[in-house]
């Protein structure tokens, strides 16, 4: 047992870390550093900027466009791209649907979607959940009725993020409605822009437009364009959900987050003394500390296991990093608030929508209280901490 | 990166658990407790048969060289048994003093004994004023020639009343919480000016309140430097509280373990109680507080033999918040979720429940490493 990186691993960390330095854009690194979000120019940039160096998509299988790092590398590399901070690549292609389509693909989907996929040609977005289908997801009406060789959809999915920046979209319709409701579903990929597809935002309560809903009015999709076999959906949804488990704790997120907080905590003032000289203030911010770098072990534990791991097989305890990252992650938010003060309070727009005037307060206090808002979804999507809780119980526990 | 245990740590943990398998269970824990001295002699000749009490000394002295993953494997494995011997007091802290504080004459003329388990030892370093504080120290040691005489009060020393030789923290210079001035004597425990009250611990332990009267010792009987022993036991310390967390792992493993069986068998309302989600839901805050803690021990461990100081005292710190933290959400979650039988001293988890707890009163508790973390910076400071 040697839980410290070995001198191979240090030197691909540091050049992992060379690179994101030279070639991360300044600009981006820290409006990033300032809260805000990339915009849509800015992380199509920066994917084809990895893409051109081979790294856009490292988990892939090589044969697909993949590095072949082991388990541990893959980790290092999410880690420095989230503490760079670099911009985070667009999941629901890369790391959604990709896995899905070079796994139960045919090779015409394979040929045609995955290097669209790895150097962002296409923007992906999610189509699962339903208004009246959230944590029971199984319970979808969303329906897709053959037709000759097209499928007919007619439903609405919402929570849909990004997608009014997308070119397609992978979604689960019902293409059995007599069979149990797990069985009758199937894996679809849609153009957006084919007609009857209507987006409409939802407006979040940061004030942020990041989710749609996404309506579907007798949508012609092409046979060729199921995933699998028809009716077998479900088991591609739940390859797919637990498929995500390098990065899900996102625990270089965290601890780009916490060094944010430190550093501007040491700003701050109350009365004559820096905010982080103030001992309560500095032993809350310790103790998120000691979780992140419990819930790093964690996840290096299940990473390390996961070379002897079978394929598509996740390893329950990534559950365990969903509940714990999110939290941590959500605790970081509330320190920033609590660093920030009474200029928690003016509602400032992003910079790139167009705002002129000087901030009011410190130039990064506009997206702190936003942010706060808006990361109490982390608790929330990809199956709530409460879903997360009932798979432990059930598949770990035995309950 | 590594988290697999190497073939020899595998055959070690593999004796430790067949050992305890044979011979600790809960009947005869029982028995051991209920003896004079508050645990198995005939154990303890077990444990040097195999090594363990040899275990973490260098080889030149008769030892095996093993490192803080192997005092973990075994710390872990004595945590599931509730094993009740002195390992920490004798081994950890003791043992531990002397390999990193001794003389080679000392060690030459020390650790074969111990090894043998026939010494045993415990360290003295707590008084009525110093909660935590190891520099705290009243108990005043005064130059007599190359001699040094003691005189003072120690509190709750771990196996205070069997041990054969305490090693005892005491003020040769400076104020009482200065840091300077601090020596550390080994001091015979039947020596006429030593007295010793021996009690039961709230965790079926035993320990001793101390009091020294012109106790004399000899050079042979100075660990370390005479009057700047406090960064030697400090870093002792760090490594008893890496042990002492594989420890409260091994206890939390067992609790969780123990629940989630009684959830699978206790019925209630026509039907198994772990079929109720909230109870399911206590479980699982139980198993994530225990797998932090696990992962946070295993951190302990590699940063216990750290070089660099302060990277050191801040992971044993960070270590200690975890534990403790940890050790609460599953011993009260424990207690809770078997009701009325979590109660008792005849059913074990109970008495999981209070070795867990009173390991976070050892060596400063999750409020005190908090602070002492705050204060050195945090964690992610460097």
């Amino acid at each position: 047992m040697d839980l410290r990186f070995t001198p191979e691993e240090i030197a691909f960390r540091d050049e992992v870390r060379a690179f994101f330095r030279t070639a991360l854009p300044k600009e981006v690194r820290e409006k990033l550093v300032l809260g805000h979000h990339a915009s849509k120019e800015e992380l199509v940039a920066w994917t084809r900027t990895l893409n051109a160096k081979g790294w856009s998509v490292p988990h892939w299988p090589v044969e697909y466009g993949g590095t072949g790092w082991s388990p541990v590398q893959q980790y290092i590399f999410q880690d420095e791209m989230q503490a760079a901070p670099a911009p985070q690549l667009l999941a629901f292609g890369a790391n959604m649907v990709a896995p899905v389509i070079y796994t139960f693909g045919t090779e015409e989907q394979k040929r045609r979607f995955l290097p669209r996929i790895a150097n962002l040609d296409d923007w992906w977005c999610q189509g699962f959940s339903e208004p009246g289908s959230g944590s029971d997801l199984a319970s979808l009406k969303t329906s897709a009725k053959r037709d000759g060789d097209h499928y007919v959809v007619n439903g609405q999915k919402t929570w849909t993020t990004l997608a009014q920046h997308a070119d397609w979209i992978f979604c689960l319709v019902r293409t059995d409605p007599a069979a149990k409701k797990q069985e009758g579903i199937s894996f679809l990929l849609i153009d957006m822009k084919s007609p009857g597809v209507t987006v409409r935002p939802i407006q979040t309560i940061d004030g942020g437009r990041e989710v749609n809903e996404v309506f579907f009015d007798d949508v012609r999709v092409p046979v060729e364009n199921l995933v699998g076999q028809e009716n077998k959906g479900w088991d591609y949804a739940k390859f797919l959900l637990g498929n995500e488990r390098v990065g899900i704790a996102r625990v270089g997120v965290s601890k780009e987050r916490l060094r944010r907080v430190r550093e501007l905590a040491a700003l701050e003032r109350v009365g004559d003394v820096p905010l982080i000289e103030v001992p309560r203030f500095r032993e809350k911010l310790a103790a998120v500390e000691v979780e992140l770098k419990a819930l790093e072990m964690t996840q290096l534990r299940v990473v390390a296991a996961e070379g002897r791991r079978e394929r598509g097989k996740p390893d329950p305890a990534s559950s365990i990093l969903k509940i714990k990252g999110s939290e941590i992650q959500q605790a970081t938010t509330e320190l920033l608030l609590e660093v920030v003060g009474p200029f928690a309070l003016p509602f400032q727009e992003e910079p790139e929508e167009g705002r002129n005037e000087p901030p009011i307060g410190p130039d990064w206090a506009g997206s702190v209280a936003p942010a706060y808002f808006n990361w109490r979804k982390i608790s929330i999507y990809g199956g709530s901490n409460e879903i997360q809780k009932n798979i432990i119980a059930k598949a770990i526990l035995g309950l | 990166m590594d988290f697999d245990l190497s073939e020899e740590q595998r055959l070690l943990k593999d004796s430790v658990d067949r050992l305890l398998a044979d011979r600790y269970d809960f009947e005869a824990r029982k028995r051991y407790r209920g003896t004079e001295e508050g645990f198995s002699r005939e154990i303890w000749a077990q444990y040097a048969e195999l090594g363990l009490l040899a275990l973490p000394f260098a080889e030149e002295h008769g030892g095996f060289g093993g490192g803080p993953v192997e005092t973990m494997i075994v710390m872990e494995s004595l945590g599931r048994a509730l094993a009740l011997e002195p390992y920490l007091a004798t081994i950890v802290l003791g043992g531990g003093l002397i390999r990193r504080g001794a003389s080679d004459e000392q060690k030459a003329a020390l650790v074969p004994d111990i090894a043998a388990g026939e010494r045993l030892l415990a360290f003295a370093h707590t008084e009525r004023q110093s909660r935590y504080d190891l520099h705290d120290v009243a108990t005043t040691a005064r130059r007599d020639g190359a001699a040094f005489v003691l005189n003072g009060e120690k509190s709750v020393v771990l196996h205070g009343d069997g041990a054969d030789a305490i090693l005892i923290t005491a003020r040769v210079a400076g104020g009482r919480r200065d840091r300077g001035g601090i020596g550390l004597f080994l001091v015979d425990a039947r020596d006429p000016g030593v007295s010793r009250r021996g009690y039961p611990t709230q965790d079926g332990q035993r320990a001793a309140e101390v009091s020294l009267s012109d106790v004399r010792v000899g050079p042979e009987g100075v660990i370390g430097s005479a009057e700047d022993a406090l960064p030697l036991v400090e870093r002792v310390v760090d490594e008893a509280i890496a042990a002492l967390a594989a420890e409260a792992v091994g206890c939390m493993a067992e609790m969780h373990a123990l629940t989630v069986e009684y959830l699978k068998t206790r019925k209630q309302f026509g039907t198994t109680i772990g079929s109720f989600q909230v109870l399911q839901h206590k479980a699982v805050d139980m198993f994530v507080a225990l797998e932090q803690a696990r992962s946070m021990a295993m951190f302990g461990t590699m940063m216990a033999a750290d070089e660099d100081e302060t990277e050191r005292r801040r992971a044993a710190a960070a270590t200690k918040v975890q534990i403790g933290r940890s050790a609460k959400i599953v011993g009260q979650n424990a207690i809770q979720l078997h009701g009325g039988v979590g109660m008792t001293m005849e059913f074990k988890v109970g008495h999981y429940f209070k070795r867990a707890t009173m390991i976070d009163q050892l060596f400063g508790d999750a409020d005190h490493h908090l602070e002492r973390l705050g204060a050195l910076g945090g964690l992610m400071a460097a």
